[in-house]
């Protein structure tokens, strides 16, 4: 028997134990014991019960809500997924049609240009954001079906703008279902 | 391209330098075996494990053992993977009573994680328990990094060796690379990470009310919504250091629980690019002479900005095909990116995980424009030596500084040397093989997979792009990356085996002759260099070299480039002036 095979053996093992076993249990000990909401998938809790996780998007398909980004997964987060498709893919321009065409019949005054995060599928599928021009995009539209004022709306979405952390990391950014029990009245 | 773009590029690379110094002393000190404050904390633990071992960590092994040592050790690392992934359902922690791997996928996964590849052909979510995560891939993805630093430092002793059979113990730096540079740095970056919000529990996933019931493709309707949670954070932070890339969930860190914020996405980005920078230098120090790690890491960043600055700026585009239908082009590209990151954070991302052979990702690169995934798949290509692996990455990037040595000799006519060691007919071949095998493994690869019913039955998108999606697979397997175009459904007999002996291949057949090479160079004695010396501190130097790895790069690959991301660019822009 080589002589490397006790050595390789034995460490292999004793390695699993530290980094496969007492590694993860002491990060899990310590994020579950300091950060233990979001160690749990940072979830928002109601009266009624568990409401989502913040950080996992959610459908929304009513004209007095706002929709979310597009998902290849339809927001199913038990599998999370991407269209992958490219941008020549006339798969994707047909999708990108339909959706633009969607938005225009729930608004056919809309005169602003399409905000592209709206028409284009998110990585995750699960994307808890859009982007403040996007909502800006439905706010006509959710202001008349839920009969209030578009300042009120637009005021709305300002308030739950996040931007930039540091002023130049990531993107500024609203968060859909925050939003939407926000104008739903949910405390 | 934007302001804030090159303002968020210029932080990242001013960051990442500024870490890489301390880090790269840090650990030249204790791969040498010097004391440390570390080494003072987890000195008993490293001599109590190579004492079970059996090893005594002095005994030094001729290049011939040491490789067998990594090579057995490899071996078993492999068969535990696949053991563990064939009877998970016999485990325990596995609270979605997930059923067994099928053997071909779980021979693939084993290969991938071993090798430091991490392609990922399954969904981490719905394919794998936590138990298979923790105990098989999180440990692999420590000790497959720390095989790529000993491999290393067994190459940077054979440079200070005179006359030498021997080139260190591997045991002895396997353990010391774990215990004192994984290790603690991935316990600091995974309670960061967890505190911004990636998950860490060995909850099962959680059920949550919808405030809108969903509708699903069949019809169905679904009240609740599932959050599927594990140990994320524990091994998202190894996998970005080790240069691992397999994600805990399917669409790895695209997933909002698994970087759920541009504060996490800029750790886990700097964390890819993180070691493989510092060992530049901790390579300077430990062959006396930490210019020549600053040239070598200045090599690096002379490849890296140009394309890191091309692929921003492609991204940062809409196709004028999209713009045409009424979309907005002023947010970039973002089909198959998230809306935290935006265009320019997932373009930076998509070019420091395929500089270094990470390959984990932040956005779907199969939607990228043509010349925005180009990038990623170049950088592969030219062999994961920008950066590279940890460990690998680098001694891929001194077999190239042989070849600039050697091309140097050539136009002057002398015996080219490196560090005081004569390159002669013996490393020409080790580096040459280094060179061809991966590039080989990618051609031969994709040529097969084209060409036959099963290849392309994994071809998702149409027209070249779909040619793009295989050479991406190909080359992202032979060296090691594991990112994808991920449209490519990978998870066939056909792939998994093709693909599991590219990573083969791109690892050990590296392996191998870097190891050789090292056995060489430590045998020659150190000649002192004289007037006609060229010296590998220099600019000229650190211009020879990313030319030498450059050009290699473009004469390998750019046929098969001009049939895929290149002509799909005329396509898109060719109709529409």
């Amino acid at each position: 028997m080589p002589r490397a095979i006790r050595p390789a053996i034995v460490l292999l093992l004793l390695l699993t134990g530290l980094t496969g076993v007492v590694y993860p249990l002491l990060v899990t000990g310590v994020a579950t014991s300091l950060f233990s909401r979001a160690a749990h998938g940072s979830l928002m809790r109601s009266r009624v019960g568990t409401v989502g996780s913040e950080l996992v998007g959610q459908s929304f398909s009513a004209p007095g809500d706002f929709w979310g980004r597009p998902s290849a997964v339809n927001y199913d987060a038990r599998s999370s997924g991407a269209s992958n498709m490219g941008p020549l893919n006339e798969d994707l321009h047909a999708a990108v049609r339909a959706r633009i065409g969607a938005l225009r019949t729930a608004d056919p005054e809309a005169t602003l240009p399409v905000p592209a995060d709206l028409v284009l599928a998110s990585g995750s599928g699960l994307d808890p954001h859009i982007s403040p021009a996007a909502a800006r995009y439905q706010a006509r539209r959710v202001a008349r079906a839920r009969g209030r004022s578009e300042a009120e709306v637009l005021a709305l979405i300002e308030a739950h703008t996040e931007g930039r952390a540091l002023g130049i990391l990531g993107e500024p950014r609203v968060n859909v279902l925050r939003l939407n029990r926000a104008l739903a009245g949910a405390p | 391209m934007t302001a804030d773009a090159l303002v968020l590029c210029g932080l990242y690379v001013g960051v990442l330098v500024a870490l890489a110094i301390p880090l790269g002393n840090h650990c030249a000190r204790v791969l040498a075996g010097e004391p440390t404050l570390l080494g003072k904390l987890l000195g008993p633990l490293e001599r109590g494990m190579l004492r079970a071992a059996g090893v005594d960590p002095g005994a030094e092994m001729s290049w011939r053992d040491y490789t067998a040592c990594v090579l057995w050790f490899n071996l078993f690392g492999l068969l535990a993977v696949y053991g563990l992934q064939r009877l998970q359902h016999l485990l325990p922690l596995n609270p979605q009573e997930l059923g067994p791997v099928a053997p071909d996928l779980a021979f693939n996964t084993a290969v991938s994680f071993a090798s430091n590849t991490n392609w990922q052909a399954y969904g981490g979510e719905t394919t794998l328990s936590y138990f298979t995560q923790m105990v098989g891939l999180t440990t692999q993805n420590f000790v497959s990094a720390a095989t790529g630093i000993a491999v290393l430092v067994a190459l940077a002793r054979a440079f200070t060796r005179r006359r030498a059979e021997t080139i260190g113990n591997f045991w002895a730096d396997l353990v010391r690379a774990t215990l004192y540079v994984l290790l603690p740095l991935s316990l600091v970056l995974a309670v960061a990470l967890a505190a911004d919000g990636v998950v860490q529990t060995l909850a099962p996933a959680a059920e949550v009310e919808l405030v809108q019931p969903a509708i699903g493709p069949e019809g169905q309707v679904a009240f609740q919504q599932t959050i599927p949670l594990g140990p994320a954070a524990s091994q998202i932070a190894i996998k970005q250091l080790g240069t691992n890339g397999g994600g805990f969930y399917n669409v790895n860190s695209a997933h909002p629980l698994e970087n759920p914020t541009p504060v996490t996405n800029f750790l886990e980005c700097l964390a890819l690019l993180l070691i493989p920078a510092a060992l530049c230098l901790t390579f300077g120090k430990l062959v006396g002479d930490r210019r020549q790690g600053w040239a070598l890491l200045g090599a690096m960043f002379a490849i890296f900005v140009p394309l890191l600055g091309l692929c921003v700026w492609s991204e940062g585009q809409l196709a004028p095909q999209l713009v045409e239908l009424g979309v907005d082009p002023s947010a970039g590209n973002l089909e198959g990116k998230e809306v935290r990151f935006g265009a320019a954070a997932s373009a930076l991302w998509a070019t420091a995980t395929t500089a270094a052979s990470n390959g984990s990702v932040n956005a779907m690169h199969d939607s990228f424009n043509p010349l925005g995934g180009l990038v990623p798949m170049w950088l592969m290509q030219v062999g994961e030596v920008v950066f590279g692996g940890v460990g690998s990455g680098l001694y891929g990037m001194l077999v190239f500084a042989l070849l600039a040595v050697f091309l140097a000799g050539l136009m002057v006519g002398r015996t080219p040397e490196y560090l005081g060691k004569k390159i002669e007919a013996f490393e020409v071949k080790m580096a040459a093989l280094v060179v061809l095998l991966p590039s080989a493994a990618v051609l031969v690869g994709t040529a097969i997979a084209v060409a036959g019913a099963a290849g392309r039955a994994g071809v998702s998108n149409p027209g070249v792009h779909g040619f793009s999606e295989v050479l991406y697979g190909f080359s992202s397997a032979a060296n090691n990356n594991g990112s994808a175009f991920a449209g490519l459904g990978a998870d066939s007999l056909f792939y998994n085996l093709s693909l599991g002996l590219c990573m083969l291949i791109g690892r050990y057949g590296i392996i191998v002759p870097v190891l050789a090479l090292a056995g060489a160079l430590a045998r020659k004695q150190t000649v002192p260099p004289g007037p006609g010396t060229m010296p590998t501190h220099s600019p000229l130097f650190v211009f020879l070299l990313a030319a030498v790895v450059v050009l290699v790069g473009a004469l390998t690959f750019v046929p098969a480039l001009a049939l895929g991301p290149i002509v799909e660019h005329l396509q898109m822009i060719g109709t529409h002036p």
